[in-house]
């Protein structure tokens, strides 16, 4: 009886279709990634039913950090062109007898992520490129009334970017007094209309209210 | 046009086509996007982060000559926000003669809610009343702005509640939060943040130390 012969050909898969489906896959999570700046400390956002969706420019975010460090940030608009970081840091610099070489103006412009860095190291900040040590200098920005760093951040930005929209980003932690503190800022320079940063939490709101 | 006559002629130039398909090996090239592929679903977030509008009054700055807006002391509620997740409220006005209790609740369902709910019936009768008259077609209105008339009743609305919230000192950020999400839940329209008075502060401390009355009350 004759023997059937194995092929002795490797046993090869086609692996078209799977390639094909692993490219469409990789180019959709591609297009849809938004690539967000790195956060310099992690901001737990409460939940709250709010169903509109944060903007994609002309904002300026005070971020509160678990530990009642106070971050701010602030977008170049909706133009890069407009180059609004570092016009708002020029100001800011003009304010504290700071002169900011274009070279340092330009990495803050890029940098695009919050800072917490009260003005005087603004320089010191911008020169390291080490994430260690930049994080060793986040302290957060001052707000005592005595040198109300935040106020004027806040103030240079609503000057150079008139059609800036305000957003409170906190950690669900943080205690009231600082969030009051930071309210008080804002509509001391007139700000009274703010955005809360939540995340979306589904509630059910099945009762039965009027009989 | 050019790219199909050569193929044309390649294939009539040659008479014996190769067997056995050319296989490339694709496993590095599986490997790459595999890998690339889950970077990417790793780092990608899907739902954005939402906001939540709150408009406050303008301040009334010290130098200013501007009283500060008078309310009625009966639609007056006020709630303050205590520490772990408490929330104590009390109606009308607090007399430093004789503090109201306080009443003690949560965020939950049958809390806060609740108690804003029953002061602000009145309302939502309106509402309920309204929507009969849009189905048995009394009201004629176009489907799409049936919530926007909804809406406008609620911001319109001058029978509900007034509600001041305060916070404790060791109240949370969350809580701050989540009271302002009771209040759109709710559909006040009038709402404000005060800061709190001794007398009140006085109140949640005593809530917070002894056993609280007001429990037992509710």
């Amino acid at each position: 009886m004759p023997k059937i012969k194995l092929p002795t050909k490797s046993p090869h898969i086609d692996m078209t279709p799977m390639v094909d489906l692993f490219t469409l896959l990789l180019t959709f999570f591609i297009l849809t990634a938004t690539m967000r700046p790195q956060e310099p400390a992690p901001v737990d956002t409460p939940f709250s039913v709010s169903e509109k969706t944060i903007l994609d420019a002309n904002v300026m975010t005070v971020m509160l950090a678990a530990d009642n460090r106070i971050f701010f940030n602030v977008d170049n608009g909706p133009d890069t062109i407009l180059h609004f970081r570092p016009k708002i840091l020029a100001e800011m610099g003009k304010r504290y007898n700071i002169e900011f070489t274009p070279a340092e103006l330009r990495k803050f412009e890029k940098g695009n992520s919050a800072f917490g860095v009260p003005i005087q190291n603004m320089k010191t900040y911008l020169a390291t490129n080490n994430l260690k040590d930049r994080e060793a200098m986040e302290v957060g920005i001052p707000i005592d009334s005595l040198d109300n760093q935040l106020a004027l951040w806040i103030l240079f930005a609503r000057q150079i970017n008139p059609a800036v929209n305000t957003m409170i980003k906190g950690d669900a932690n943080v205690e009231y007094p600082i969030v009051k503190e930071v309210l008080d800022i804002l509509q001391d320079k007139n700000v009274n209309r703010f955005n809360l940063i939540t995340n979306l939490e589904k509630i059910e709101v099945t009762q039965k209210i009027t009989e | 046009m050019a790219e199909i006559i050569q193929e044309e002629k390649q294939k009539g130039g040659k008479k014996k086509p190769k067997k056995g398909s050319a296989h490339i090996d694709m496993t590095p090239m599986v490997d790459l996007m595999c890998l690339l592929l889950t970077f990417f679903m790793l780092t990608t977030a899907f739902s954005k982060p939402k906001i939540m509008e709150i408009l406050l009054p303008e301040k009334i700055r010290k130098n200013e000559k501007v009283e500060p807006p008078k309310i009625a002391e009966s639609r007056t509620l006020n709630i303050i926000l205590g520490p772990e997740d408490k929330v104590y409220w009390y109606p009308g006005k607090a007399d430093p003669a004789s503090p109201p209790p306080l009443q003690e609740t949560d965020f939950s369902a049958t809390g806060i809610r609740q108690v804003l709910f029953d002061r602000n019936r009145a309302l939502f009768k309106k509402i309920d009343d309204f929507q009969k008259k849009v189905i048995s077609g009394e009201i004629e209105i176009k489907q799409d702005s049936v919530q926007a008339a909804i809406k406008q009743l609620k911001t319109d609305d001058d029978t509900g509640p007034i509600v001041l919230i305060k916070a404790y000192k060791t109240s949370k950020y969350k809580n701050f939060v989540d009271i302002i999400d009771e209040m759109s839940i709710v559909g006040i329209a009038r709402y404000t943040f005060t800061d709190i008075s001794w007398l009140e502060e006085g109140m949640v401390n005593t809530a917070l130390g002894i056993a609280p009355p007001a429990t037992a009350a509710k």
